[in-house]
């Protein structure tokens, strides 16, 4: 089959590799009809994500037809249309039952190494380095879906691939941090980032009712895109994100802010910025925190700082002092994404929202490892990507 | 699969790879003149520079690395920089009349120029490739994603509950007019 796989740094191609096959009773396999290009996909291409390995097959947010089922698979069966979540979950361990199933604690294969990293595992995760499980990706014509009865999302034949696809990632995560914020109709919600899953979180914040939902970035379509979703945006090379926000919330600051960016913040002509880019070039840091020090900064006093953007390791110069002092809440982690997929399906079907809004560029696979160097430097527009095996 | 279509399904064009051959060279030619700066100075008649190659080298360096990140425009053009002091410093070396080794600088010369049109010609190529928010700005206002105006969707999950684990730890401080919370114990001394 055809996949997009990765090589190094910079380096995705799309080349022959072999078909997945069933490798456990509980396993399906997964005809690809729709895939995407996820930001996250960004922190492999530059090699930020440890453990990967040359000829990993990318990608997590896909979905497609079953063509095959292990034995011990009871809730597929052969054609069922499924969107596979990014993170993959066994439905049964402590976590799982809780609902964490970012954590689940069986579905990552090479849990011994992520102990050693994290102190203790989370799931295992779809094109995602090998500290993850070591699964292939999606970006491909076909993928071996593990504990298949539970790493799914069955969705209506009425609903087109565009307005389901999302379901597999960002529209979940966006959803989770509007929801881990808590929102009151009192709350100015600030997200940090207009890129797909910022995207979301406008959207996921102005439906869960947040009184006013502000996004800061600087590229201009994405800013006009997420005022389209009802936020204020707020564009940071022409004005200070400390002063607009102050004005706009009275001098006391947002209540819940949310970073969409993660560990490839750029701010240009910011110190801060310019001493992380040094110190990520030399490896000795991992991560470039520019939004969680300003997150810390101007969220109010007794605040909640969501955070889906994606961290690899260690960061440096993190304002302890001012978190601990102004007492803010700090909520993390990976998507529970099946934790709220029933809800979320049910919105699109009802039409709350067509989540199709946010594709830019629809190519085929063959054309995936340009739009990797397109959608990094965001030309042409581009904000989502999806690709067609 | 034929060979146009392979090298169109990379994302790693030549002048990356380019980009990526300059930048191990800077380093080690850094090193060298960091490490051996007088292995330099000698064949060309420079003695004394010693210090001026060693900085040279840490430019270099610095160069290099730059060129080795995930956008390497900005050292590409460094490295052009870098070269047109190199080129200036080995023409006044050329011009010096008690340098009996104008031969050897003249090489030095050929080569630094050579590698100069190199640089310049991988970092034109990987600035337009790199070029950030090029092309056109598409307008996308009118891509809410919702059915209704954004201000009519406001609330509209308010069937939704937080769940009890994702409830904020404390009260939201904006809650107007917000509830008084009394201490439920105080100690003897207030």
């Amino acid at each position: 089959m055809k996949a997009l796989c990765w090589h190094g740094k910079n380096d995705i191609r799309y080349e022959t590799v072999p078909d997945p096959e069933i490798e456990d009773p509980r396993d399906a396999i997964i005809n690809v009809s729709s895939c995407a290009i996820c930001g996250s996909d960004l922190h492999l291409f530059h090699h930020f994500m440890p453990s990967m390995k040359s000829g990993d097959i990318v990608g997590h947010e896909f979905m497609g037809e079953v063509m095959e089922v292990g034995s011990e698979v009871k809730h597929l069966k052969v054609g069922d249309r499924v969107v596979v979540p990014f993170t993959i979950t066994c439905g049964e361990c402590d976590q799982c039952r809780r609902g964490n199933f970012s954590l689940c604690e069986r579905s990552n294969r090479n849990k011994a190494m992520a102990d050693k990293v994290f102190g203790h595992a989370g799931a295992g995760l779809f094109g995602y380095s090998h500290l993850t499980g070591g699964y292939a990706g999606g970006q491909a014509e076909y993928v071996r879906v593990p504990f298949a009865d539970e790493t799914h999302i069955q969705v209506p034949d009425t609903l087109t691939d565009e307005q389901v696809l999302f379901l597999g990632d960002i529209f979940p995560t966006g959803w989770q941090a509007a929801v881990q914020c808590d929102i009151e109709p009192t709350d100015t919600v600030v997200i940090w980032g207009a890129g797909p899953v910022g995207q979301f979180c406008v959207r996921s914040a102005v439906l869960l009712g947040a009184k006013q939902v502000i996004v800061i970035d600087n590229v201009p379509e994405r800013l006009s895109m997420a005022q389209a979703g009802g936020a204020i945006p707020l564009n940071f090379d022409e004005e200070s994100v400390l002063g607009r926000l102050n004005d706009l919330t009275h001098g006391k600051g947002p209540e819940k802010c949310i970073d969409a960016v993660g560990l490839e913040s750029h701010v240009p002509r910011s110190p801060d910025s310019m001493y992380d880019r040094v110190k990520q070039s030399l490896w000795m840091e991992n991560d470039r925190a520019h939004v969680l020090r300003e997150m810390i900064y101007v969220c109010r006093p007794g605040g909640v700082l969501s955070i889906p953007g994606v961290y690899s390791g260690l960061v440096d110069k993190i304002p302890m002092g001012q978190l601990m002092n102004k007492a803010l809440s700090v909520r993390s982690g990976q998507t529970h994404v099946r934790r709220w997929t029933d809800d979320l399906v049910r919105r699109i079907d009802e039409g709350q929202i067509d989540p199709s809004f946010v594709i830019t560029h629809s190519v085929g696979l063959d054309e995936g490892p340009e739009m990797y160097n397109i959608f990094r430097n965001k030309q042409d527009g581009c904000v989502k990507v999806v690709l067609k095996p | 699969m034929n060979r146009s279509h392979s090298y169109m399904s990379h994302s790693l064009h030549g002048s990356d790879r380019l980009a990526r051959g300059l930048g191990w060279f800077s380093i080690g030619l850094g090193l060298y003149k960091m490490l051996a700066p007088r292995k330099l100075t000698e064949p060309l008649g420079m003695e004394g520079f010693e210090p001026m190659v060693r900085a040279c080298g840490a430019r270099e360096i610095a160069c290099g690395v730059g060129a080795l990140s995930t956008n390497p425009s900005l050292a590409l053009w460094s490295r052009v920089g870098g070269d047109a002091m190199d080129l200036a410093a080995l023409a006044a070396a050329l011009r010096d009349k008690h340098n009996p080794k104008k031969e050897n600088v003249g090489v030095a010369l050929a080569a630094v120029g050579a590698i100069t049109a190199l640089d310049l010609v991988c970092a034109s190529r990987i600035k337009k490739r790199y070029a950030y928010q090029a092309g056109p700005t598409p307008d996308y206002s009118d891509r809410s994603g919702f059915p209704r105006p954004a201000e009519a969707m406001r609330g509209t999950a308010g069937d939704f509950e937080t769940p009890r684990d994702m409830r904020a730890a404390l009260p939201s401080p904006a809650k107007s007019p917000g509830e008084r919370v009394t201490p439920t114990t105080r100690s003897p001394n207030g």
